[in-house]
């Protein structure tokens, strides 16, 4: 098992796409090391974008990978510490009389819910969609800084 | 289960042999007037997209604009392979006609049919 994200197999066939995301909710069971960063996702939802999670001191770093969408079909919110992203891809009019060979792209309602580890200041998240990727970085409240502690001795 | 985990994919960078590819998900549509593709490589822009066409095959190579973020990884879902996929193209496909846009990480290509292979009414005289 890698860390990387299975491929979906090139077929157009519509219940496929159901099997690879369940076998990602599979190998991601078994991805341990990141136990600290609970997370909900639907299991058999058809379309789970995939995430990126880093933390450095100042800072949590989601990163999704929503290509071909507009800002505002996607819905960024925080509640109680958990991070959720959500929208919809609405199927191109233009389209809709062509005869389709292959259908591998995800279409409807997304969602995914991060639970950070650490409080954040909800009013300093930033959100930023460039190249397809929304990039959000929540800064952590200061409490949640690692800080050095001075040791006295007596 | 943890033995296999410890291998850690190289950056592109560092290899030398060969580039391990990602096959980006795509739609083929056809309509009366060509074709139509799109195909989702997000993290790609313009800079990284390299279309190539030779004879009847068109490979679609996506590189990554890399932003690297700095910090401790706490989960990975993203690969950071570029993106790579070859079709097979029509005949009818007039290949000088073909034109590509590439919009928040989705390439859409165009690909026309040559005027003669289009359906044509064919008007019966008395």
């Amino acid at each position: 098992m890698n860390l990387t994200r299975y491929q979906r197999p090139e077929l157009a066939w519509p219940g496929f796409g159901r099997l690879s995301s369940l076998r990602d909710e599979l190998d991601r069971l078994f991805e341990s090391p990141w136990i600290e960063l609970a997370r909900t996702s639907q299991l058999l939802s058809g379309w789970t974008p995939a995430l990126d999670v880093h933390e450095d001191k100042d800072n949590f770093v989601v990163q999704a990978e929503l290509p071909g969408m507009k800002r505002e079909e996607i819905d960024v919110s925080l509640h109680d510490g958990a991070l959720s992203l959500s929208g919809e891809r609405k199927t191109e009019k233009k389209y809709e009389e062509a005869e389709v060979y292959r259908t591998e792209r995800f279409f409807g309602k997304f969602q995914r819910t991060v639970t950070l580890p650490a409080p954040v200041a909800a009013d300093k998240v930033k959100a930023q969609y460039k190249d397809g990727v929304l990039t959000i970085t929540l800064p952590k409240t200061e409490e949640a800084k690692p800080k050095q502690i001075d040791v006295n001795v007596n | 289960m943890k033995a296999i985990m410890q291998a850690e994919p190289k950056p592109a960078s560092e290899r030398t042999e060969y580039q391990e590819f990602v096959v980006p998900v795509v739609n083929i549509f056809e309509t009366g007037d060509g074709y139509a593709l799109e195909a989702e490589m997000p993290g790609v822009n313009k800079d990284g997209l390299e279309i190539k066409l030779e004879g009847n095959e068109i490979t679609v190579i996506g590189r990554r604009a890399t932003d690297p973020v700095n910090g401790e990884l706490l989960l990975r879902e993203r690969s950071a392979a570029d993106y790579r996929r070859v079709f097979e193209l029509d005949p009818a496909i007039d290949t000088n006609k073909i034109s590509a846009k590439m919009e928040q990480g989705m390439l859409t290509l165009t690909l026309p049919k040559s005027e003669r292979v289009k359906p044509r009414k064919i008007t019966v005289s008395d």
